[in-house]
């Protein structure tokens, strides 16, 4: 009925002035985002070619990739165009700065004369993008990429996701076009929370100079290509609902048997891990270079959750037990799963279809991956790589960083095995034992720290510190002999210096690591509603304890 | 003499229409600044209102020209923004804002002043009565201008009027986007009153530029600007 108002020629017409227009935004957004100042001549002759009367050049690349995401479709309510910026680090973290919104409600305007008053307010509102697209901080940062970051954008057709923006994203409305068939409406939200990537951070390395790229020939671009949309982190907005404790999965409850020296057993007795909600829909069709799985791709995007399995400390809440299987010829060593035995690997990430989509997307031609489910969240590749490999991910890492130290100070024998299978108790570790037992504590003795390390952690700290006699792993300086003066004492079997070579170099603290304490913080925000529902159901359990204390 | 209030009547004189728009914008700047900020307004504000060239054709009908597009960067103001490809109207708004400038930096002039950009039509009175012009739309940007005193401070200025800068143009876009009374498209001999046709490349509508260096009523703006600074530096 809505239709029949509209003159076939004028719906043919308008749905033609739709298309170029969403085709003109995404040149408009993906060139001011180049880092580069833009330049077009004004024309007094029309060529023809210049829709809307602009001088918008066509960049093939992003008219294919446009073309791809609309998929022959326009528009419509509830089926948005969506051009995502991102920045990604030249140590591959990512980060989502802006989506733009070509959006359609359904106020429509019957009066409105197409061919004349919706074509030129639609010239109008492309000015507008272009003033815009120069005023969100994202601009600048696009201006300064090159040497340690690039812009990268995506486009996407359906719902619009703003969750990877952040807390507080604002939104700016750049304009709206009212039509017989409905209002289109331009806006872009933006994150304001750059809190771990300022501008400053990169306002103080100059940006390399260049090779100047001629867009329009059919090169890559080094500063804007089409992302590789596989990896990125859920946002810490969560939009998701946290499932009650029921719904949460639980990771690892697999024990494996106690008594060989050089196999480990361990318990996670319950992981925070929420179970996306469904929320794809079919239409939601993510553009994907060479893959084929943009379905999955949007419904990981959607549903994916940082399991919170990860080196947070409110993770530490749920104790993993363990016994650490020790190797007697070398005490300073320490045999983890994987390593020494067949203990069968854990799954570090939540056992759901898009986990394994994840998987393969960790294509090598990706490089490095910023993944939330992962302990520390500057990874390298190769433990990206390694859990899809079927190791061992986050409980492997964890368990790493409990995984006592064999031989602790002032201890004069080895204590060769230590098991506490099957302890179900919480807290075991640290119940009352004898006197050997103790010396596992590991709140006596500093555990090693976690094998994998970020890019960053590696200056702070030497790696596997293990204070072994062999030296130190210092990076600028080799200890040949520490003789420290008056250090001799006949009491304790250990001097001062070996002492001071055991410890000079202790593992960071996780928490205190500038990335992974900001990961993890807000991993432990996310995951404290469902925490505080656990303890609230076991409370009487709590009751009972502190009783026995009074 | 106006009618209407003297926030709609244009310093030139022109009789606004009933339906006149009359936007005021507001910025505090350091001197230098000054040429920088007045043209990224006005530019902006003449991005929205300039068409390409028209050229008629037989029937009444009528093609337009393609307007070009550039980024400017700003020396002394961190910010950017797009302005129409044109050399002409680039010189004429800048031999526009150099006077305003010089004005404020003359003598008698407390750093106050404003600067006007309106947008009128012409409409033909018959003899022996001269054309009157329409006003259809008057901007208005005041502007203060504060003097600082350590490179600190200016570099702190240099943020704050970017980001200042930032909120106009989001301004200048929210008015354009209220698709409010833009004069008919004209035939051909009507297109002088409304169109200014004597640029080679663009098109803008009718405008006219002025300003006004104000008396200082007291230095409580430059004051708050100070304030302002100091407190950004104190965190």
């Amino acid at each position: 009925a809505m239709d029949t108002d509209l003159s076939s020629q004028d719906r043919k017409d308008l749905d033609k002035f739709i298309k170029f227009f969403a085709l003109k935004t995404v040149q408009v957004i993906v060139q001011a985002r180049l880092g580069e100042k833009i330049c077009t001549r004004s024309s007094s002759s029309p060529t023809g070619s210049d829709w809307f009367n602009l001088a918008i050049k066509d960049i093939p690349e992003v008219t294919h990739e446009a073309k791809k995401a609309l998929a022959g479709q326009l528009p419509a309510v509830g089926r948005s165009m969506c051009v995502e910026i991102s920045l990604k680090t030249s140590e591959g973290d990512s980060m989502e700065l802006e989506i733009w919104c070509l959006e359609m409600n359904e106020k429509c305007d019957k009066e409105i004369k197409v061919s004349y008053t919706v074509y030129n307010r639609l010239s109008l509102l492309l000015k507008s993008l272009l003033a815009i697209t120069r005023v969100t901080p994202a601009y600048r940062l696009s201006r300064k990429q090159g040497h340690e970051y690039v812009i990268l954008y995506r486009i996407y057709f359906g719902e619009v996701q703003l969750s990877g923006l952040g807390e507080g994203f604002q939104t700016v409305r750049v304009g709206t076009v009212g039509t017989p068939v409905g209002t289109i409406t331009l806006s872009c939200a933006y994150r304001i929370n750059l809190a771990f990537m300022s501008t400053r951070q990169f306002e103080r390395t100059p940006p390399i100079m260049g090779i100047i790229i001629d867009h329009f020939v059919d090169h890559p671009y080094p500063s804007s290509s089409p992302m590789h949309p596989c990896n990125y982190r859920a946002g810490e907005d969560n939009a998701a609902v946290y499932p009650s404790v029921e719904d949460s999965q639980e990771v690892c409850t697999t024990s494996f048997s106690t008594s060989p020296p050089s196999q480990c057993v361990f318990t996670v007795t319950k992981a925070h891990f929420q179970t996306p909600p469904p929320v794809v829909t079919d239409t939601l069709k993510v553009p994907v270079m060479g893959l084929a799985f943009s379905h999955q791709l949007s419904s990981s995007r959607l549903s994916y959750q940082p399991a919170a399995l990860g080196v947070g400390s409110a993770d530490m809440g749920y104790p993993v037990l363990f016994a650490g299987g020790l190797n007697a010829a070398h005490p300073h060593q320490l045999i983890g799963p994987g390593k020494e035995g067949g203990v069968p690997p854990v799954p570090s990430h939540p056992a759901h279809g898009t986990q394994a989509d994840q998987e393969r997307m960790c294509t090598p031609l990706d490089g490095v991956h910023y993944s939330a489910a992962t302990p520390s969240s500057s990874e390298d590749t190769e433990t990206v790589s390694n859990s899809s490999e079927g190791k061992c991910g986050s409980p492997h890492d964890l368990l790493e960083t409990i995984f006592i130290r064999k031989v602790g100070a002032f201890v004069n024998k080895p204590i060769n095995q230590v098991t506490m299978a099957n302890l179900d108790i919480p807290f075991a570790m640290f119940a009352p034992k004898n006197v050997e037992l103790e010396d596992n504590d590991p709140m006596v003795n500093p555990p090693e720290s976690p094998e994998t390390e970020s890019p960053l952690q590696g200056s702070l700290h030497s790696e596997g510190s293990s204070g072994s006699s062999t030296g130190n792993t210092h990076d600028d300086f080799v200890m040949i002999d520490f003789k420290p003066a008056f250090s001799k004492d006949d009491i304790l079997p250990m001097d001062l210096g070996t002492f001071y070579r055991e410890f000079q170099n202790p593992p960071q603290l996780s928490s205190l690591s500038i990335d992974i304490g900001a990961q993890s913080m807000a991993e432990d925000l996310d995951s404290l509603p469902e925490k505080l529902a656990v303890h609230e159901k076991n409370v009487k359990e709590f009751d009972a304890f502190v009783e026995t204390l009074q | 003499s106006c009618p209407l209030s003297s926030r709609c009547c244009a310093p030139s004189g022109a009789a606004p229409a009933m339906n006149c728009r009359a936007e005021v914008l507001e910025v505090s700047v350091e001197g230098r600044q000054v040429e920088e900020a007045m043209l990224a307004v006005l530019h902006t504000i003449l991005l929205h209102r300039s068409t390409g060239k028209f050229h008629y054709k037989k029937e009444g009908t009528y093609s337009i020209g393609t307007v070009g597009t550039q980024d400017v960067d700003c020396d002394f103001i961190d910010f950017a923004y797009v302005r129409v490809s044109s050399e002409e109207l680039d010189r004429a708004l800048r031999k526009a804002v150099g006077e305003f400038r010089d004005a404020l930096r003359g003598s008698g002039s407390n750093g106050m002043g404003q600067i006007s950009l309106e947008f009128y039509q012409k409409k033909k009175s018959r003899w022996p009565f001269s054309d009157e012009c329409i006003l259809w739309e008057l901007w208005t940007i005041k502007v203060n201008v504060v003097n600082l005193a350590n490179e600190q401070e200016r570099q702190i200025c240099r943020e704050k009027v970017g980001e200042k800068l930032c909120e106009k143009i989001i301004n200048i876009v929210e008015v354009m986007n209220r698709h409010e009374y833009l004069p008919k498209m004209p035939t051909q001999s009507e297109v002088d009153n409304v169109f200014d046709t004597s640029l080679k490349d663009v098109q803008p509508y009718l405008y006219k530029i002025s300003y006004q260096i104000t008396d200082s009523l007291g230095t409580s703006v430059t004051t708050t600007m100070r304030r302002l600074i100091k407190d950004t530096l104190a965190l």
